[in-house]
């Protein structure tokens, strides 16, 4: 494999594998619960993050994550204190993010905006040392947390109020998802980018879930459609000379209509399976009591 | 022992938004009992219990679970919450099992599940007349059904105080059956229930005593008030089978 003879390109997979595995982890817990944009919001946000990385020549992709956890953490106490107006101040720290980023990236010593590109759609040939070391740091920290306490997320973002009374931290876990999803728009930017990013976190749940019944399975198989679609992109972005960001998210939509299409047989012959296994089936559920049925025509 | 409080509410006094909801409520429910919470839409019932589990701030008044102000109250595994069924639905599939499972949770460490646990919500699940379906996911169940499993995801933690929303709003006969005869079983087992009824129902043996909510104020406490007018008539069993399985939008998780 001559794609493994030069050092870029196996920095470009390693990160693409870590993206495959951690967007999908983090977005199944906001696909749990209806928070599938949030990913695309932080995305936004950490525009000025890198923005700030250029304009103080810090690493873009630490200054990123330490923007964008701000913004998460920003969004859930939105979430918290304000109920009515919260998504104007979402959408006000969104635009302001990618505003931020235009502005920082043009006051940078040497720069513009055609610096930011590689950050907004992807680009394996600059993912440099350093930033393999942050992405690595960064996607163990996002595996550690969504599988680790998958239950507690779980409970959480399923029905958050019975998470509450059963004593699980919500607020906590809250921040910890929002902080997670952060921290993963971070590890994904340098090869999907940042406008990107959600896609990475949303399509592959959606595309699991066609064939799934449980939560476990669906994040199985999320994981397992999101590295085959980043290393795929990546090569094909490598072979083709196709930006890796574009080739990966129209690779996992692609696998979402072939599963989507899969999906309609299947589950035409799990139901023939249930029937035949339920003879007769379950009489008592549509079943209309006699009294009732007394009853109503005395009052008619 | 018999005349321990379980939940003692004292003036309590609740706003929604600026329009109060409950206007000084007295409330105790001592161990063993089961106390119905009756009223009309809008009288406060359902933001009576959800000020008892601390999910509706109170403006004045005190609440105790089992003799610790609610404030302070840390030992939730010993509360089991059935909520009004529309709260609990995830936009990724779950199986029953999964669903039951985070009701276990409360009585874990750090959310390690260990063979007892397992076995604690094949049990809740055996309880419900739902073993059968543990692998099946919840979208595929019937609203009874459903209900079902949230009274075993309840029952998981092995609660001494169960807590339940209208259970038997939108439930099907052969559920109704299934959920009375479950609670008849915590009962007999010792546990302490207070639940929000429309009306009493199948339950109506089961009561011990009716608290009648109007308008935020205790209107009646004491034995469960006799049915009156077509309630009364014999046959009538006030099914509400409105809530057909399936009615949920389509869900694509596309949109939050």
């Amino acid at each position: 494999m001559e794609i493994l003879d030069y050092a870029f390109m196996q920095r470009a997979l390693l990160a693409a594998v870590l993206v495959g595995i951690t967007a999908p982890a983090v977005g199944i817990y906001l696909v749990q619960r209806r928070q599938a944009l949030m990913g695309d919001g932080i995305g936004h946000v950490a525009m000025t993050g890198v923005g700030l990385g250029f304009l103080l020549t810090w690493s873009p992709v630490w200054m990123a994550t330490l923007v964008s956890v701000l913004g998460a953490v920003f969004m859930e106490l939105v979430r918290w204190y304000a109920k009515t107006r919260g998504d104007i101040a979402l959408a006000m720290l969104f635009y302001g993010g990618m505003a931020g980023g235009v502005m920082f990236i043009n006051l940078a010593p040497g720069g513009s905006t055609t610096n930011l590109s590689s950050f907004l759609f992807g680009s394996l040939s600059t993912v440099s040392e350093s930033d393999v070391t942050a992405i690595c740091l960064l996607a163990a920290f996002v595996m550690l947390v969504t599988v680790g306490l998958r239950r507690q997320l779980f409970a959480v973002s399923q029905d958050e109020e019975f998470a509450r009374v059963t004593g699980l931290p919500v607020r906590f876990l809250n921040l910890l998802t929002a902080i997670t999803a952060a921290v993963t728009v971070s590890v994904a930017m340098r090869v999907v980018g940042l406008l990107l990013v959600s896609a990475l976190m949303v399509v592959p749940v959606a595309a699991a879930q066609q064939l799934t019944r449980s939560f476990a399975a669906t994040f199985a198989i999320a994981v397992a459609i999101g590295v085959s679609v980043t290393i795929g992109g990546t090569v094909t972005s490598y072979y083709q000379d196709v930006p890796p960001g574009a080739t990966i998210v129209l690779l996992t939509i692609g696998a979402f209509i072939a599963l989507t299409a899969l999906a309609a047989p299947l589950a035409r012959r799990r139901a023939r399976a249930l029937a035949a296994a339920q003879p007769g089936g379950d009489p008592a559920e549509c079943a209309i009591p006699v009294s009732r049925k007394a009853g109503d025509e005395v009052g008619a | 022992m018999s005349t321990e409080p379980v939940i003692s509410l004292s003036g309590v006094r609740a706003e929604l938004g600026s329009r109060p909801v409950l206007r000084g409520i007295d409330l105790t429910v001592r161990r063993g009992e089961v106390v119905a919470l009756l009223g009309a839409n809008g009288s406060g019932k359902s933001t009576a219990v959800r000020s008892v589990i601390g999910q509706v701030p109170v403006s004045a008044g005190e609440i105790e679970l089992f003799g610790t102000p609610q404030r302070r109250f840390r030992d939730w595994a010993r509360v089991g919450y059935v909520p009004q069924r529309t709260t609990a639905a995830g936009g990724v599939p779950a199986t029953v099992t999964e669903v039951v499972s985070s009701g276990r949770l409360a009585r874990t460490r750090f959310g390690v599940f260990r063979k007892a646990d397992r076995e604690a919500v094949r049990q809740a699940l055996d309880l419900v007349g739902m073993a059968g379906r543990a692998r099946d996911s919840v979208d595929a169940l019937s609203g009874g059904q459903h209900q079902r499993v949230l009274i075993a995801r309840a029952l998981a933690a092995a609660p001494e105080l169960l807590i339940m929303d209208e259970p038997m709003a939108g439930v099907d006969l052969a559920s109704q059956e299934v959920l009375a005869e479950t609670l008849r079983h915590q009962v007999s087992e010792g546990a302490t229930v207070l639940l929000v009824l429309h009306e009493l129902g199948p339950l109506e043996p089961l009561i011990d005593r009716a608290v009648v909510l109007r308008d935020g104020c205790v209107a009646h406490d004491g034995p469960p008030p006799k049915a009156v007018g077509q309630h009364a008539l014999p046959g009538h069993d006030h099914v509400h089978p409105h809530a057909p399985a399936g009615a949920e939008p389509m869900r694509t998780g596309l949109l939050s």
